[in-house]
Formats: C-alpha cells, sequence, structure tokens
C-alpha cells in the first residue's frame, strides 16, 4: 500500500533519483570534523524556526521591545524555551560556523578546485557574525543599547567614509526607534535570505565537488 | 528463516534514526504548539466587586452618578478604561445601579433634572429613571450593575449586564 504510493511520487517527482545523485555519495574517511557543515545548516534551520516563533510576540518598537520580551519569558507557555534555543543557538552557531572554517583551513580543503566554495563560506561566516549583531540589539535592554552604541561607533572610525556609515547603520546619529527597526528588518528578512541564497550556492558547489579527501603525507 | 529474526546494522540505525527523530519532533512541537495558543487558553475574569462608598451618601429619591475606572492587561500592554453610571436610591433596600452607556452607540448618557430623565448628547435619546427606554434611537433599556450592601457600604459587581424590557 505505502509502497504503492511511493511508487506512484517517486515515478512523478524522482525522489529516488535525487537521492542517489544528491544525498548517497561516498565519504572520503569517516570524520567528525566533517560533520561541522551539517551542524551549522542544522543550527540555521533551528534559529530560523525558533526566529518565526519568536516574532509572533516580539515588537520591534523601543516601547514594547523590551516588555514584549519580558512577556515572553514569563508569560507565554515554553516562551522561555523558544527564546533560550534562539539565544544559546545564536552563540553556537557562530561558535560552529567557525570551527567549520578552521576545519577546512586545516585540511587545506579550500584549494583547487574548491575555491568558490571557500569564498562563499567566508561571506556566510560573516552574514553569521551580521546576524549576532543585528539580533543582539532586539531585546533592547541596556547591554543590547550600549553595545549597539559602541559596534556603530566602530564603524564611525572608518577614514573618510565613517560617519556616513555610522549614520547608516543606526538610520540617523542616535540609537533610537529607526535603529532598532532597520535591525529587526536586516536580522529577520534581509541576512536571512541572502544566508539562504548563499547557502544554496554553498550546498551546490559541494554536491558538484563532493567532499575533499585529507591530505596524506604524500601531499 | 533463521534471519527473519535477527535485524541487519543498517535496519537498526534506521530505526533508531526514527524513533529518536519522532521523540525530539514531539519534545519540540508540543511546546511549540503550547506557545502559539498560550493567548487563547488564558480566559480573564473581569468580573469585581466595586466600592462606591457609604450607602448614607446617596440621596434618596434622586440619581447620583459614580465613576470609576478598570484596567485591563493584555500582554505586555495596559489599558485603563472609565466607567461610570447612576445609583438610584428609593429606600435603603430598594437600590439600582445603572451603566451610564447609552444602549444605542454607548455614548455617556447624563440625569437631566428639569427632563426628568437620562439624556444622551449624540442623538436625543431620553431613558427614565430606572433606565426604560422614553424616546430616541436606543434598542433597550440601559445596562445595570448588581449590587450588595456590607457594613453599610455600597458595592457594584463589574462588568454591568443588560435589563430587560424597556
Amino acid at each position: 500500500m505505502f509502497k504503492n504510493i511511493y511508487a506512484w511520487l517517486d515515478e512523478r517527482l524522482g525522489f529516488d533519483d535525487l537521492y542517489k545523485g544528491l544525498l548517497d555519495r561516498p565519504e572520503p574517511h569517516g570524520n567528525w570534523w566533517n560533520t561541522l557543515g551539517s551542524a551549522s545548516l542544522f543550527l540555521f534551520v533551528m534559529q530560523g524556526v525558533t526566529g518565526i516563533f519568536l516574532t509572533v510576540y516580539y515588537t520591534p518598537s523601543p516601547d514594547h521591545a523590551y516588555d514584549s520580551i519580558q512577556y515572553i519569558m514569563n508569560g507565554v507557555a515554553f516562551g522561555w524555551l523558544i527564546r533560550g534555543i534562539h539565544h544559546w543557538g545564536a552563540s553556537l552557531m557562530v561558535l560552529v560556523v567557525f570551527i567549520h572554517m578552521l576545519r577546512t583551513f586545516f585540511s587545506a580543503s579550500y584549494k583547487y578546485p574548491r575555491e568558490l566554495t571557500w569564498i562563499v563560506g567566508s561571506l556566510l561566516f560573516l552574514l553569521t557574525l551580521g546576524m549576532g549583531f543585528t539580533g543582539y540589539l532586539l531585546p533592547f535592554n541596556q547591554r543590547a543599547y550600549w553595545a549597539t552604541v559602541v559596534a556603530t561607533n566602530i564603524g564611525g572610525v572608518v577614514p573618510g567614509a565613517g560617519p556616513f556609515i555610522l549614520r547608516a547603520l543606526r538610520g540617523g546619529t542616535d540609537v533610537s526607534a529607526l535603529t532598532l527597526s532597520r535591525f529587526f528588518s536586516a536580522h529577520i528578512w534581509m541576512l536571512p535570505a541572502a544566508l539562504a541564497a548563499l547557502i544554496g550556492v554553498h550546498l551546490y558547489l559541494i554536491m558538484r565537488h563532493g567532499e575533499s579527501a585529507y591530505p596524506d603525507a604524500d601531499d | 528463516m533463521a534471519s527473519s529474526h535477527r535485524i541487519s546494522r543498517r535496519d537498526f540505525a534506521k530505526f533508531v534514526t526514527a524513533a529518536l527523530s519522532t521523540i525530539m519532533g514531539a519534545a519540540m512541537g508540543i511546546p511549540v504548539i503550547a506557545y502559539l495558543i498560550d493567548p487563547a487558553l488564558k480566559v480573564q475574569s473581569s468580573e469585581a466587586w466595586i466600592p462606591l462608598g457609604p450607602l448614607d451618601g446617596f440621596p434618596e429619591g434622586t440619581p447620583k452618578s459614580f465613576s470609576f475606572t478598570r484596567s485591563n492587561i493584555n500582554g505586555w500592554e495596559k489599558t485603563v478604561n472609565s466607567y461610570g453610571g447612576f445609583i438610584v436610591k428609593k429606600s435603603d433596600s430598594d437600590i439600582l445601579a445603572l451603566s451610564n452607556r447609552c444602549t444605542h452607540l454607548s455614548c455617556s448618557v447624563n440625569w437631566s433634572e428639569e427632563d426628568n430623565a437620562y439624556t444622551c448628547p449624540c442623538h436625543e435619546a431620553y431613558f427614565d429613571m430606572d433606565g426604560g427606554v422614553l424616546d430616541g434611537p436606543p434598542p433597550h433599556a440601559l445596562d445595570h450593575f448588581e449590587t450588595k450592601v456590607e457594613e453599610g457600604d455600597l458595592y457594584i459587581l463589574f462588568p454591568a449586564v443588560p435589563s430587560h424590557g424597556g
């Protein structure tokens, strides 16, 4: 019965071909360090899902941001769990993506023909840091506010364009309601869209080239 | 078929993966559903006895106005609403507490001594002293509050309930 349904669907959708073409490929050596890319992808999806659920109650306005998060933590059933996963998952994602990058560097996996995978991966790392940077402001407590004041000031000391970068980041001269709403927009729309698109490119390149073998003593 | 009781390494791995995924899915799925429907499960009871002070303070035979505020908390948002009405005391045991909210479009009605009626400034509605409709567009009589007297103090039960007739 289920086999018949599966066969009917597979004839039209081609699951088996997809599976063979995309996922059923040989691993060079069984090595746990090679799982960090999948772990990064899993964390991205988890951050996406918990983030979507947080927007049910979160309000990106200076009047309500802090109170709405207090409500998520204390008023809503399991709100502490959803926000806790998003909070710790954010730190974990930066860590896992960075270790994934170190692994690629030390195993020399960035070399021909995988230079583009490395470049796209570097952009993915920067976007991950951008997610952390914009997400840090959203609770709008004292720590978030002053961290953003300091971090945007860092952009402000760029020679020449500094003052403009500062105003562009803050949406004006001060960290204000405009800063909060543009960080929110970047955090839930722009950066995730860019991340998802580049993850697609990254995965395509991995499927195209396969995983790299570890260099041995002769290399 | 001695091998039919044996399970291959691959099948074992598949089974364990499926079982763990199911447990993790349930462990996350149930909190997520609870998280989403949580506000729908919290029914706020807004009923409360509002103290209006000593019963002796209300004159017999003529309506005396009162007002009070109630705060309402939805999530992190607190709203404060004002309410008002009239106490019509005919004797210490015959007390009527009327809402001043016109049953037509919720304007506040005022007691008019010269008309001997509550008048609504919005659409020229008139209600008699007990809240019944005398003239104008209101569909029914003014709402009223339940009352009680404890140790000489008058209390009304919020919210107001519809009066029948009129």
